[in-house]
């Protein structure tokens, strides 16, 4: 509730800061937002780190020892077990150690960051591309309201994830043969969980749409013979940008987690091609030996979806035009 | 109410069937073969008679009505026959595991409990704390409580049940070693002691089950408070001289619980499908474990049916959030 200004002062005063875009003020507000601004940080130094992290590590996250060096290699821990365990195995050349066929954990960690960090982002992508697309069509075009918005209703009705493994056991096979066994899982799986994740943006989507479709600027525009596709693409769109960019943010937290939680069951990536979910399951059998190899990839599945979680609370936060401003 | 119960009971038959129809389709593309694990031995011709024995090779517009009645017909009835005596479905054929070659419901209803134990306690746990946990949030927005509430909220939101199952394995059961890390499903409880035992082994997969729930329900309680608290409605009641509690916790709870009842119902299938991954962690042999087994045993049956199972429990509590939703909030006509 704000004061009513006394409409004298509202007179006198003139403006003193020029006026600001949009979205500076949207930057203004997300910025005041603590939480998202430490998201957005560890979210892009998570990204730098596996993009840029394998070129400057160096060890080889594929490299299996062979003869004697498997033997001194496999299965050491990592540095700071030192610490508190003089007599545990460690090798400063591999600071999170090793795994039981002395492949680098820390390399491993990077490159299958890479993949799952890939996966989040191509399939959050192609969610929201298939919800903004379905969400326009319902909400400017009348007669596709109906059947897109009961196929909507219809996507939300499936059990989801018993589904998801079930396509991954049938379609794994083929594509794997198409694209190679690592170019057929990761188009498999990100083709998947964007199939399956697309139904609230739509829904959001066309809920704007169909509050925009009613305000002047769009009557106007129409007036003067606008036709649909320019009326979507000029008019419509611009106008959702904003819940579609807050559904993406927290669009690839869903993926990666969707991803790791079908590798942890098995049902991801192939053997030897890491991902977090991969390198978690995998370790999962020895883990009273060797925590580390389950805590670590945990961790960075955990920071990455925090971080992105907190990057989606400020955006909902900053584009909301109600709370900005404030 | 009553019409739109009924309409929407109605309208609930062809959504399911078609969801059945998918799953069917989807499951009719599986390439696995039942038989591949019998013996070689088998001549080919007495393979191809047990294969059609199991319904294999026939067309989807057979199979599909076959398995829907058995589902829907031939189930029920043996069923009733359990209940009342009777002798309906006799000689009639039930839906048949390949992986057991027995009934597949009879598998269900062992498996169930296990699942049901640990989902409803986790349920019930996680309402209990979330709804307290929420409602102080909201009345003291932005204070240190409502700051780590929040904090905490995202964190169990953001950490995955097989990360975090897996942590609290390695503290509690490795490390400090209170409970067991494996959850013993043939253990009975027939006194104290024993109960005890139960309790101890419940006490981590209802951990790990309880914090997502926690930390979604505390959330959506407190914005749904933090709507009711600047409302017009909690000025006059404060003006009129309540006091702080009877406002808070009758005039602004109660309204604010409606949405939050009904984001319950509607969780109550989610989670089914999250005990999935939390199963597999503490090796609990529940429906969830039960469907991973028959995905990876190509046992089509089981995961028809299982699936449907989970798709049935979606729209039915889809259906019950909409009439509660009506029956607590007069504002919300559906006639």
């Amino acid at each position: 509730m704000t004061e009513p200004l006394d409409p004298i002062t509202m007179d006198t005063v003139e403006p003193t800061a020029p006026a600001r875009s949009q979205w500076a003020d949207i930057w203004h507000q997300f910025r005041s937002h603590r939480g998202a601004m430490w998201g957005a940080a560890i979210f892009l130094f998570i990204v730098l780190l596996v993009l840029f992290g394998p070129y400057v590590y160096w060890n080889d996250p594929q490299n299996v020892p062979t003869g004697r060096d498997f033997l001194n290699l496999r299965d050491t821990r990592p540095i700071y077990v030192a610490l508190w365990d003089a007599d545990a195995k460690v090798n400063w050349l591999h600071p999170l150690g090793t795994d039981n066929l002395g492949r680098d954990t820390l390399g491993r960690l990077l490159t299958g960051g890479r993949i799952s960090l890939a996966v989040g982002m191509a399939a959050m992508i192609l969610s929201v591309v298939l919800g903004t697309l379905v969400g326009v069509l319902a909400g400017y075009f009348r007669l596709l309201d109906g059947p897109l918005m009961r196929l909507t209703d219809l996507f939300l009705a499936l059990p989801l994830l018993p589904l998801l493994l079930v396509a991954v056991l049938l379609f794994r096979e083929r594509l794997s043969g198409a694209f190679g066994p690592e170019g057929g899982t990761f188009i498999l799986i990100v083709t998947l969980v964007g199939l399956t994740s697309w139904m609230q943006t739509a829904r959001i989507v066309r809920g704007d749409v169909l509050a925009l479709k009613e305000r002047e600027f769009i009557f106007a525009a129409r007036s003067i013979g606008t036709s649909p596709t320019k009326m979507i693409t000029r008019h419509l769109l611009p106008n959702v940008m904003s819940p579609i960019m807050v559904s993406a943010t927290l669009g690839i937290a869903t993926a990666i987690i969707t991803e790791s939680a079908l590798s942890f069951l098995g049902f991801g990536f192939p053997p030897d091609f890491p991902t977090w979910g991969k390198l978690l399951f995998d370790a999962v059998d020895r883990m009273e030996l060797y925590p580390e190899r389950v805590v670590w990839p945990g961790l960075m599945i955990s920071l990455a979806v925090l971080s992105v979680n907190y990057v989606g609370d400020g955006l909902r936060d900053a584009l909301d035009p109600r709370i900005r401003g404030r | 109410m009553l019409t739109f119960t009924i309409r929407r009971l109605i309208l609930s038959v062809p959504t399911l069937l078609f969801i059945s129809l998918v799953i069917f389709l989807l499951l009719k593309l599986a390439p696995g073969d039942p038989m591949a694990s019998q013996p070689l031995t088998i001549p080919p011709e007495v393979r191809e008679r047990m294969r059609e024995a199991l319904g294999v090779g026939a067309p989807w517009y057979v199979a599909f009505p076959k398995w829907l009645y058995q589902f829907f017909v031939v189930e029920p009835l043996y069923f009733a026959d359990l209940v009342f005596g009777t002798s309906w479905s006799e000689g009639q054929q039930r839906v048949i595991s390949w992986q057991t070659r027995s009934p597949v419901m009879d598998i269900v209803v062992q498996r169930l409990p296990q699942t049901l134990w640990v989902v409803g306690t986790a349920y019930v746990v996680a309402i209990l704390i979330a709804l307290p946990i929420g409602i102080y949030s909201a009345y003291r927005q932005y204070s240190w409580f409502d700051n780590a509430g929040t904090f905490i909220t995202m964190v169990g939101f953001s950490v995955p049940p097989f990360f975090s199952g897996v942590l609290v394995i390695v503290i509690f059961s490795v490390w400090l070693g209170w409970f067991p890390s494996i959850y013993d499903t043939t253990h009975t409880v027939t006194d104290w002691e024993s109960f005890k035992v139960q309790l101890r082994q419940m006490v981590m997969p209802v951990m790990v089950l309880a914090l997502q729930i926690t930390s979604q329900l505390s959330r959506f309680m407190r914005a749904s408070m933090l709507d009711n608290l600047n409302q017009d409605y909690v000025r006059t009641a404060r003006a009129k001289g309540l006091s702080e509690k009877v406002v808070v916790l009758v005039h602004v709870l109660r309204n604010s619980l409606i949405p939050v009842v009904t984001v319950i119902a509607i969780g109550i299938p989610a989670i089914f499908g999250g005990a999935i991954i939390t199963e597999q962690v503490f090796k609990v042999n529940g429906i969830g474990q039960l469907l991973i087994t028959a995905i990876q045993g190509n046992d089509l049956p089981m995961v028809q049916t299982l699936t449907f199972i989970f798709a049935i429990l979606i729209v039915l509590f889809n259906l019950i959030a909409d009439i509660l939703y009506g029956v607590l909030d007069p504002r919300i006509r559906y006639d």
